[in-house]
This record gives structure tokens, C-alpha cells and sequence, in this order.
């Protein structure tokens, strides 16, 4: 297996820091990963050697800007199995990518109208959809899930009609870790005409992602999940959905005429690029993309899935904790409660022994209402977690349960 | 079991010297503080922080001003128990008077448990001054 963890944690400088003396251990990849030298690398060198505006400076500084920018899109497109490159659009994030679409929906939905969620979602792909729907007097429906966390298949089809217009979930639940039949929800959503846009949030940096063959119609997701700069991410859209998608900001490289009566939007990608880019953090998700898409995949899934396999059984053997969530198919992240304390004190504990987890309502306020807990506490694994931080980590919470009883 | 004084919280804190010792005693004072009726638990007592929920009830004794507060988290309440031996049964010019800057420095808590972290303490103490100097 041409996986030697030990190699890639050399590449991640900040897996060397010390917390009050311990060594880190970061659970927390679910929020945020960490950043290769790679990417680093790529953030420095544009701003020491090419920074400059793109697409429109007639020096040759613009010039590299441009290119590097433009081949960075290019590297998202081929990560994504797009058809073309002027399907990706970058953005600022998951979530801003998602109120690009909520936002369009606005103008193209009418009274009567359905869009479909489910109950395992972030409130990004929640409030969104729930404003939308509330401004253009349309009903949001939300598919519910199974006490293992598990999207009901039967009660999402039955949700669908010749009124739903929008449907839209999670390729991996960022709470549960819970990961969806994407394809096969596309399918069903597809049946009665809808438009699909997939949260790939926790998605994109636990599996291969081909979108041509999920089938959906918008696939959104954040750099800095998947080892790229915060504050930069994708909005992947079907050619003949994006081109005609209501703008959502207007000004700048979006703009093709403007008059004082009336203005004309740009072709793709830009027609939904308003203002200045972010073209330094845009390079380095491209760097990230980059090395990422280099690593072997099936031992990296291999490794992930072993990772999350200790996790689960020493989760299991442990007297008073509980996993919140075990769907049969998951990934990347465990969540759990313990009797002995609230998610928070598992935090405190855990922190001052130098673990970091992530501890709350994970942005999911409604799916912690269906477990009828206040938050769980929430272990989520990246390529450069070891066994024995799973171990470590086990550990520390026999420490926790001790102290707290 | 009635709650130790500002000044004999910092001499028990002063004398353990590792932070399980320091984290046992902040757990021990979250325990002994008296739970809040969970009918009390409400959204208008509610004092929402990140991680966990603070309640606060304020109710007065004669010249004194007293506090029923409760958390979720045991640490907060322990934290809250620290809090309440400051301001819990004080007069309003007291609380007013009273330098919990001061006290949380002298307290030298670890930075896991200072105030400032998101843990719903700092606005429990802004809203008990903002009381205190409206009673005054």
C-alpha cells in the first residue's frame, strides 16, 4: 500500500505543536482541516511573485495571475469529473455557494411550489432553502431520517411530486458522518423534474466525486475542508442550469454592457463571479486539489475507513457513552454523549489534554432536536490521523469519565 | 452545602499545583451548587453560550440581591459557582464595587476556563452588573 501516514504528517507543519506541553491532536477535520506546506507554499509565492488583479491587467503580472487562477479552475474541473471548465465557479465557501442557488430559486419558484431537504442537514443547506421558499411563497418539505441516522429512502420518495422544484442534501452528514445514496436520490429527485444540488461540504475530501455521473444539477463545497486555504470554494453547476441561473451579486467581471438603463451579463464562469476574486486562496485550493488528488485513493479510503472503524469499536466497548448516529454507511466523523457530562465538559477535558474535538449543535439545531440531545461531542478523522490518536483519544475519555464522576 | 467565599475559593485554587487537582475542584463546586428548578429553565432565563446554556433567575432578600443560575455543563457550573460566590447575596453597591477582573486574575484559572471563553460566564457577569447598577 503506498500509504505512509508518517510522510504525509511531515507535510502538515502544524501537527508538530505542542498544547500546554502535550503533543496536538486534531479531531476537529470536520470544521477545518489542516494545510499541507504545499498550499501554504502556493499562498506565499502568489503574494511574493504574481499578485496582481485578474483577467483584465495589460501587464504581465496579470498575466501569471490569470493563468495560475484559470489553471486552478482547471484542476477543480477535472476533480470533479465537470464537463467543462466554466462549470465551476468560485466562491466563498459551501455556503455561500448554496445561497447562490437559494438565492435564483427565489426568482424561478412560485406559490405552490416544494423544495425537498432532509433531517440530517447543516443550516446552510436548511435556511436557505427554508428563506427561499418562505419569499416566494413556496412549502419546504423535509425528509425524515432513522434512528440510526439513516435518510428514509421510502419517505424522500414519497415527498417528491410534479411540484417539487428543488432538492437538495448532504453527500456525508457533517454531525452523524452519515453517507447518503447520492446518486440514487438524484435519480428519484430527477424522476419528477426537480433540480439536485448536493452540500459536499463533508463530501468532497472522503471519496471520489464525479459529477457527470451523480447526475445532479449543483455540487457545492469549501477548500479549507479538504486541505485548502479558509474563505474560498466551489459552486459546480450543469452547463444549461448555470447559464441561464438570476445573478445573485452584480458589479465586476460579471457584467458584459452596462448602460444607465440596463446591463448584460457575462458568459460562465463569470456571470456568477461579482467583484475581485479571491485569487490567492483560489490558487492554493487549486494547490490542494492538487496534491490531494495525488495521494493513493484507495489507500487513503483504506486508512480513513480504519481509522473510523477503531473509533466505532472502542466507542462501542465504552460504559456510558453513546454514538449518536450508526448509519451503516459513514464516514469521517463519530459523534457521541456521555452520561457522565455534557458535550461541553468533554471538550474542556479534552482540550486541556491536548485534543481537539468539536463539541455543540454542529449548525444542525433541528437534527440535534430528533436526538433529543443538546449537541454531542464530535472525533473527525483526516488522512494524516494516526491509530494511535484514536487510541489517545479513547484514553483521554476514560481520564474524562473519571474526573467527571 | 453553602458555597465557599471569593477569598477562600483563591486559597483552595492557590494550593493544588496540577490542573486535574484544579479541574476536580471546579467540577466539585459545579456539583455542590444548588440545581435551578428545571420549570425555571426558560428561554427568558436563558443566556446562550456556544457550547453549552447558562440560566440565570434574579430574585432579591431585603438590601441583597440573590442569584439562582444553572448550566448544563458541569465545568460551567462550577464556573458559575465561582460567580455566585462574588455577586450571590451581595448588595447592588457590592456587586458594583466588587473587581471580578481582579478576582478572575488572582483565581489564575487555566485558559480553558476563563471567562472569555464562549462558555456563557462573561455574559451572566455583564448581565449581573448591568442589574446591580440598575438597582442602585
Amino acid at each position: 500500500m503506498s500509504f505512509d501516514v508518517t510522510a504525509i504528517r511531515k507535510e502538515f507543519p502544524i501537527l508538530d505543536r505542542k498544547i500546554d506541553g502535550k503533543p496536538l491532536i486534531y479531531l476537529d477535520n470536520a470544521a477545518t482541516t489542516q494545510k499541507p506546506q504545499c498550499v501554504i507554499d502556493a499562498i506565499v509565492d502568489y503574494y511574493t511573485q504574481c499578485n496582481a488583479n485578474v483577467h483584465r491587467g495589460a501587464h504581465q503580472l496579470a498575466d501569471e495571475a490569470t493563468r495560475r487562477f484559470e489553471n486552478a479552475r482547471d484542476i477543480i474541473a477535472q476533480f470533479l469529473n465537470a464537463k467543462a471548465r466554466h462549470e465551476v465557479i468560485w466562491t466563498s465557501g459551501t455556503t455561500e455557494s448554496i445561497n447562490i442557488v437559494a438565492h435564483g430559486l427565489t426568482k424561478l419558484l412560485k406559490a405552490g411550489d416544494e423544495v425537498v431537504v432532509t433531517a440530517m442537514e447543516h443550516h446552510a443547506n436548511l435556511v436557505t432553502w427554508q428563506q427561499a421558499c418562505l419569499q416566494a411563497g413556496a412549502s419546504l418539505h423535509v425528509a425524515p431520517i432513522s434512528d440510526l441516522g439513516e435518510l428514509d429512502l421510502d419517505a424522500f420518495d414519497a415527498l417528491l411530486n410534479e411540484n417539487t422544484k428543488m432538492v437538495a442534501f448532504p453527500h456525508v452528514s457533517n454531525a452523524l458522518g452519515s453517507v447518503n445514496p447520492i446518486k440514487r436520490l438524484t435519480q428519484k429527485a430527477k424522476e419528477v423534474g426537480a433540480w439536485v444540488l448536493v452540500d459536499g461540504a463533508q463530501g468532497a475530501a472522503h471519496g471520489d466525486i464525479d459529477v457527470q455521473d451523480i447526475g445532479c444539477d449543483f455540487y457545492a463545497f469549501s477548500a479549507h475542508k479538504i486541505y485548502g486555504p479558509m474563505g474560498v470554494g466551489i459552486l459546480w453547476g450543469r452547463e444549461d442550469v448555470l447559464a441561464d441561473w438570476p445573478v445573485w451579486q452584480t458589479g465586476g467581471e460579471m457584467i458584459s454592457r452596462v448602460s444607465y438603463t440596463e446591463s448584460s451579463w457575462n458568459v460562465l464562469p463569470y456571470r456568477l463571479e461579482a467583484g475581485t476574486p479571491n485569487v490567492g486562496d483560489a490558487i492554493a485550493m487549486g494547490a490542494a486539489i492538487k496534491w490531494y488528488s495525488e495521494l493513493d485513493q484507495a489507500a487513503v479510503q483504506a486508512h480513513e475507513k480504519a481509522l473510523m472503524l477503531s473509533a466505532t469499536e472502542q466507542a462501542m466497548a465504552f460504559d456510558g457513552l453513546r454514538i449518536i448516529g450508526n448509519a451503516n454507511h459513514k464516514v469521517g466523523a463519530i459523534s457521541f454523549v456521555m452520561d457522565s457530562g455534557h458535550p461541553a465538559d468533554i471538550g474542556f477535558l479534552l482540550d486541556r489534554q491536548g485534543i481537539a474535538i468539536r463539541t455543540g449543535d454542529h449548525c444542525a439545531q433541528p437534527l440535534m432536536d430528533r436526538f433529543q440531545v443538546p449537541g454531542t461531542a464530535r472525533a473527525s478523522f483526516a488522512v494524516y490521523n494516526t491509530l494511535e490518536e484514536v487510541d489517545a483519544l479513547f484514553e483521554a475519555l476514560h481520564k474524562v469519565k473519571t474526573m467527571l464522576a | 452545602m453553602s458555597l465557599p467565599s471569593t477569598t477562600e475559593i483563591i486559597e483552595d485554587l492557590e494550593f493544588f499545583d496540577d490542573w486535574e487537582d484544579r479541574y476536580k475542584y471546579i467540577i466539585d463546586l459545579g456539583k455542590s451548587l444548588p440545581a435551578m428548578d428545571e420549570a425555571l429553565k426558560t428561554e427568558l432565563r436563558l443566556v446562550k453560550g456556544c457550547q453549552s446554556s447558562v440560566w440565570i433567575e434574579p430574585g432579591q432578600d431585603g438590601e441583597r440581591m440573590t442569584f439562582v443560575v444553572d448550566s448544563d455543563a458541569i465545568i460551567v457550573r462550577g464556573l458559575l459557582a465561582l460567580v455566585m460566590a462574588a455577586y450571590d447575596n451581595k448588595t447592588a453597591t457590592d456587586i458594583d464595587a466588587f473587581d471580578i477582573d481582579a478576582y478572575f486574575a488572582e483565581l489564575d484559572l487555566e485558559r480553558h476556563l476563563s471567562p472569555t471563553r464562549g462558555n456563557g460566564l462573561k455574559s451572566i457577569v455583564a448581565r449581573i452588573q448591568a442589574m446591580a447598577k440598575a438597582a442602585l
